[in-house]
């Protein structure tokens, strides 16, 4: 067995992360591949609809400026870049990068490959035909109360076509939808030689990317315990596995950064946006998250050992975005004193008002910022008694968007016409914006057929 | 003695559709069994309820002093529907972390809980 390791780097947990974490990675000590998260459930819905609006919209931007930052150390051959920036629209991803590569003159030297075969929306209705329900998988709702509404879907690929990239020469693999730990998982297997039945070594490689899949949320970014005393943040070293052909490994982060890689910031990562623990499920693996070692050696490196896994389920989670009705939501400012009955009175306006009119909304709903929004109830009785200020936040949502138009004019008038110490309106008139519905769902892998392509 | 589990423990949470997760975690090794034991699924929805509502789920990693809950019905229709500053429950984790619970005073003692004095 050899002791070498390879060193996976998350260098974007969100779109949106910091735009300089992948240059201080690649410049603060050995890296060997970068992994780049673009996209939450939220995301893709986001994405869908900029695309509806513009053709060649719908990827994640930010990855252009990130390979640009990164782009000497990727052409002379010292790290390599995976992301998953193609969104719903990889094609357009990849032809902005292969822009960039070319304004660089170094598109001959890196090799650029796109993962696609995600996308399910043209097919759906022959995979339906077919007898893939796609039911919602929480409800068990079929497909079909809401096909005619349906803007995007999207399949979670596996780390297997990322691997096939990486085997073609590619330094840069962009993909749409996959699993976010296959974009780390893919490293391991082309240089490890991991096969598909490794299923151990699967779920190291699964659990080690899903530790470092939301960037610096593992490293001390968004860590409650000790909070306070995490050393640094504006200096924020994000977090770096070496992993180890057996599949133990290491969390950690360069020397010199700040933030802190220990049991409980890797821990809360760990447990982060799972279900059942024993059975983490990908298109790779079923991961037990039960099985795994922590060993805080208090010199942030944290070694994980021990990961087991299982053959995987042979379905392959789809992500459906489709478009259900209509969401506005209004804020404003109450000052001292009592800016929480002052704005408890303006919501009571507001909502006879829109009663006069004759609207009616699936929702409307009021926090009142400041005293116990976030909690409720929970917060107690007395939440805001005294605050010094309050913000009044109410949101509709239906599907008529008229009614939701009219809803938005109905906030500014409060601060000519409605209870005093108001401010912070300017912006009160919100926008209506559409929502895009999730529905989550599964599909037989043998149905998905992943495409990998060097477009370099 | 009552014991808060802010004081005892740590968490994060986040989402999935319409569910939320959080984690609690014990802050030393040995208040986990105290934590598996007294924040059961219903202690969590039961405190939960002004929030949620659906049921609660809770899954045990003993080897990392975790427990790891989901919320059902937890986001108002989840992230891109709920209409709620927190949309995406990533405060529902210090939510739960208020929640205070008894513990027989001899066992207390005997793993030095901190004792919650407060209302």
């Amino acid at each position: 067995m050899t002791d070498r390791v390879v060193r996976v780097a998350g260098a974007s947990g969100m779109w949106g992360d910091d735009l300089d974490a992948p240059r201080r990675l690649v410049e603060g000590g050995p890296v060997d591949y970068l992994m780049l998260d673009y996209l939450a459930e939220v995301t893709m819905s986001v994405l869908q609809r900029q695309k509806s609006r513009d053709p060649s919209a719908g990827w994640a931007r930010d990855v252009v400026g990130a390979i640009e930052s990164v782009l000497p150390a990727i052409a002379a051959g010292r790290v390599k870049f995976l992301a998953n920036a193609g969104g719903v629209n990889p094609e357009a991803c990849g032809a902005a990068v292969l822009a960039l590569l070319d304004k660089a003159g170094v598109r001959a030297s890196v090799p650029v490959a796109l993962v696609s075969g995600d996308d399910l929306l043209p097919e759906l209705d022959a995979l339906v035909a077919a007898g893939h329900a796609l039911a919602h998988m929480e409800s068990g709702e079929p497909l079909a109360s809401v096909r005619d509404r349906v803007v995007a879907a999207n399949a979670y690929l596996g780390s297997a076509p990322l691997t096939e990239a990486l085997r073609l020469g590619a330094r840069i693999v962009l993909t749409g939808r996959c699993h976010d730990a296959a974009l780390a998982v893919a490293p391991f297997r082309h240089e490890f030689g991991w096969r598909d039945e490794d299923y151990d070594a699967l779920a190291a490689g699964t659990i080690a990317g899903h530790i470092i899949e939301c960037g610096a949320q593992s490293s001390g970014g968004n860590c409650l315990a000790d909070w306070a005393a995490i050393p640094d943040l504006a200096n924020i070293g994000y977090p770096i596995v070496e992993m180890s052909a057996a599949g133990d490994f290491v969390v950690t982060k360069h020397p010199g950064t700040g933030g802190r890689v220990s049991r409980q910031t890797v821990t809360e990562q760990l447990v982060y946006e799972i279900g059942d623990p024993r059975a983490y499920l990908t298109a790779d693996v079923a991961s037990d998250f039960t099985s795994v070692h922590l060993a805080d050696g208090g010199d942030d490196r944290v070694r994980v050992s021990g990961a087991r896994g299982r053959a995987p389920s042979g379905k392959l989670k789809v992500s459906i975005a489709y478009r259900d009705g209509f969401k506005a939501i209004s804020s404003l400012v109450y000052g001292w004193p009592d800016a929480a009955a002052k704005a408890r009175a303006a919501d009571a306006i507001v909502r006879a008002r829109l009663d006069r009119l004759g609207l009616r909304f699936e929702t409307i709903h009021t926090e009142i910022i400041g005293a116990g929004a976030v909690h409720g109830a929970l917060a107690g009785r007395d939440a805001g008694r005294d605050a010094p200020e309050v913000q009044l936040r109410i949101g509709v949502r239906d599907a008529n968007k008229a009614a939701v138009e009219r809803f938005t004019r109905e906030i500014a008038p409060l601060v000519l016409n409605g209870p005093p110490s108001v401010t912070g309106y300017f912006g009160a008139r919100a926008k209506v914006e559409e929502i895009l519905g999730f529905w989550p769902a599964l599909i037989d892998a043998t149905a998905v057929r992943p495409r990998v392509e060097l477009i370099s | 003695m009552r014991v808060r589990l802010l004081d005892i423990a740590h968490a994060r949470s986040g989402d999935k559709g319409d569910t939320a997760n959080i984690c609690v975690i014990a802050l030393r090794e040995e208040w986990y069994a105290v934590i598996a034991r007294y924040l059961t699924a219903d202690a969590a929805a039961g405190h939960m309820a002004p929030l949620i509502r659906g049921g609660v789920e809770r899954f045990e990693l003993p080897n990392v002093w975790a427990l790891n809950f989901l919320l059902h019905g937890a986001l108002d229709g989840g992230g891109t529907r709920s209409l709620r500053i927190d949309a995406q429950g990533k405060v529902l984790s210090t939510a739960l972390l208020r929640l205070v619970i008894d513990v027989p005073d001899a066992e207390a003692l005997a793993l030095a809980l901190p004792p919650f004095t407060g209302a």
